[in-house]
């Protein structure tokens, strides 16, 4: 173990985009996440994520966010274990019926301001899954959604890219900040 | 041994069912092999209601030494059928199952509670004679417990962290857990409903979402029954593609748990560790098959794409990379005393209890049961590979450990051998599509233990199909390996199972 950790320390990070100026996509948003967070939330962010009835593959990538390349908390966000500690919720599946209350009831106990974010295509609308007798359809159908983040499942990037951009919206998504 | 066609006493061969027989039989025949089936002539593959042309159940059975299979069914007008449950406790969750879907009642059984229908539906047998719900469904009765000074503990179905939902509930004598009793189906998506009349490309995406983490094996389980509905064969590149992705899976969910396993026992270092090697392996993926997960790139028929020109070279790298890495992981995990306090005689699972429930994959092979499907029945191109499955006996968390050690050895090896000899040629063929509408049953390995898929085609579409994901004999031995332990050790009991709850809950 002594000779892992010693390497540790020794060895460059394997986490992208380390800060220089000439390195691409993932300096530039931890930059602007930065500047973003510490206006708005004092340069933290935390999320809950709540399964509403998804495959697991946007889990999968979710937890990705954690390891060494993408290393979320590096940017402020990091996961906590109860919606009363959240900022966001950030929500993944087609809501099944089954899940339904159980969102409502995550939702009503993040306390405000808060932000809601589906994440993958099924959040959108309820994906391949609409239509089913068990499920309700996209999160939006649920819960107000603040933003939402597509792809099946999106990679780790791209659900930095869509958090990031909920914090410095866009033109097309200018109102996206109002908080509930 | 007596060829497994002998314990399905009297019984009429469907025509068109493959790759092995389907026998309709009388309930007299049915009972007969429920009873062979319990005392161990066979391992319960799945069990399943069909209502498109007359209400029936169906019962697929392996026999683990030769790989031997069959279906039998049972014609049940009146709704009934005689519990399999009852002389079988692992069939007790999928009869519960039949019931609430179908509406078929399973007579004589031990558990009449609903299950996947929290009684939140529009209707009720979705499957079956769909009638709108009635009345909110009484509180569901967990079943008793006694003693005193106990307590209960009820968790979820929204857990604390990034976890699929479900319920748990403890009850615990102190800090002992006396009983957990688990309630899925939360997210129950009514897959089966969605795939009854779609055309089979459709339905093949269904599947390959039937799990998200085993995306790769849904893909191949539904292929291999689609193909055998309609005698085709996929090419041979393909089969050798799929493997090489339903290897590459196998890493990278093997990596991913033996790392979650270890931070459940808040070592995370091993954790961050293998973090790295799991993404390594998603970003060859990516990079080989032009998706993380390599999601729809099984189809029946073949594949949808082909290795990218560098891809071999891109995995060899990985490989090698892994190789640098892994071992000395190993020799940490071996090696740290405060870990292995922690895994190391916590939640074991009786070979018995493993036998009767035809355990899958890790849960199974971490308890003596040495049954892999990539073996018996076995498909291409496992059939000319080098490899061997492990099995271990002590059936604690440090065994479900070292299984997936040995099998990361044995699917990079794996690996190897297919990127030494990838045939050339096409990557798919046509289906007919027109095909008289056969029925076909597929196994596969994924990294969890078999799917199982059974299809009935019409033409170009589905009939009906039916999928078994192997946590469905998972979660209830995950009841009994966590009786006796102490509540702080349900996550890296339940981790060492990893059991879908997505692939369960349909």
């Amino acid at each position: 173990m002594r000779r892992t950790l010693f390497e540790g320390l020794t060895r460059r990070p394997l986490t992208e985009a380390p800060p220089s100026p000439d390195d691409a996509a993932l300096a530039e948003l931890a930059a602007s996440l930065e500047r973003a967070a510490r206006r708005r939330l004092g340069r933290s962010l935390s999320i809950r994520q709540v399964d509403a009835g998804s495959c697991n593959g946007c889990e999968l990538e979710i937890h990705a966010l954690n390891n060494a390349f993408y290393d979320i908390e590096r940017f402020g966000l990091r996961f906590v274990a109860s919606p009363r500690h959240a900022d966001v919720l950030l929500v993944t599946g087609p809501v099944t019926r089954n899940m339904r209350e159980a969102l409502e009831r995550t939702y009503r106990a993040t306390p405000d301001p808060k932000w809601v974010v589906a994440v993958g295509h099924c959040a959108a609308d309820g994906g391949i899954f609409a239509g089913s007798y068990a499920v309700a359809g996209g999160v939006s159908a649920v819960v107000p959604v603040d933003l939402h983040i597509g792809g099946c499942p999106p990679s780790p990037l791209r659900l930095l890219q869509g958090l990031i951009s909920l914090l410095e919206p866009g033109p097309a998504s200018h109102n996206s900040l109002t908080a509930r | 041994m007596a060829p497994l066609t002998d314990i399905i006493p009297q019984g009429e061969r469907v025509d068109r069912h493959r790759p092995c027989p389907r026998f309709v039989v009388t309930a007299d025949a049915w009972q007969h092999t429920v009873s062979e089936i319990a005392a161990g002539r066979a391992t319960l593959l799945g069990l399943w209601g069909d209502a498109a042309a007359a209400p029936t159940v169906h019962m697929a059975m392996i026999e683990d030494a030769t790989g031997a299979m069959a279906v039998v069914s049972l014609a049940c007008p009146d709704g009934k059928f005689p519990s399999v449950g009852a002389l079988h406790p692992p069939a007790i969750r999928l009869e519960r199952a039949i019931q609430s879907l179908y509406g078929f009642e399973p007579a004589a059984a031990p558990d009449l509670r609903p299950w996947l229908d929290l009684g939140f539906w529009d209707l009720r047998h979705p499957l079956g004679a769909r009638t709108p719900a009635a009345a909110a469904q009484p509180p569901y009765p967990f079943l008793p417990v006694e003693g005193e000074s106990l307590h209960r503990i009820p968790v979820g179905p929204v857990h604390a962290g990034i976890i699929e939902p479900g319920h748990f509930r403890f009850t615990a004598g102190g800090e002992t857990i006396v009983r957990l009793e688990e309630r899925l189906g939360y997210v129950h998506k009514g897959i089966e409903s969605l795939m009854t009349g779609a055309p089979i490309a459709r339905a093949a995406r269904l599947a390959a979402r039937t799990s998200g983490d085993s995306t790769v094996a849904y893909g191949i389980a539904f292929a291999h029954a689609v193909e055998a509905a309609t005698s085709i064969d996929a090419p041979p590149r393909a089969r050798y593609l799929r493997a090489l992705m339903a290897e590459l899976e196998r890493l990278a969910n093997h990596f991913g748990d033996i790392g979650a396993i270890c931070n459940d026992a808040s070592f995370s270092l091993m954790h961050a560790h293998c973090g790295i090697l799991r993404e390594l392996v998603l970003r060859a993926a990516d990079g080989c098959f032009g998706h993380r997960l390599m999601m729809d790139r099984v189809v029946p028929g073949g594949v949808s794409a082909d290795l990218r020109p560098d891809g071999a070279a891109l995995i060899r790298d990985t490989l090698r990379e892994i190789q640098r890495r892994f071992p000395r992981l190993v020799e940490l995990y071996d090696n740290t005393a405060s870990l292995q306090d922690r895994t190391a005689a916590t939640g074991i699972l009786q070979p018995e209890l493993a036998r009767q429930f035809g355990a899958p994959g890790y849960v199974g092979r971490a308890s003596g049961r040495n049954f892999d499907a990539r073996k018996t029945p076995g498909y291409a191109p496992y059939d000319r590979l080098e490899f061997t499955v492990p099995v271990l006996t002590a059936g604690d968390v440090d065994a479900r450990v070292w299984i997936r050690i040995r099998e990361v050895e044995q699917s990079m090896a794996l690996i190897e051998q297919m990127l030494d000899r990838l045939p050339d040629g096409a990557i798919a063929i046509a289906l007919d599509g027109t095909g008289e509408g056969g029925e076909g049953l597929g196994l596969a390995e994924g990294f969890r233990g078999d799917v199982l898929a059974w299809v009935r085609l019409d033409g170009p579409h589905v009939a009906r199909c039916h999928l078994r994901d192997p946590s469905w004999f998972q979660w209830p031995l995950l009841e009994a390996a966590i009786e006796g332990n102490i509540v702080a050790d349900f996550p890296l009991c339940n981790k060492s199972f990893n059991c879908s709850y997505s692939g369960h809950d349909l």
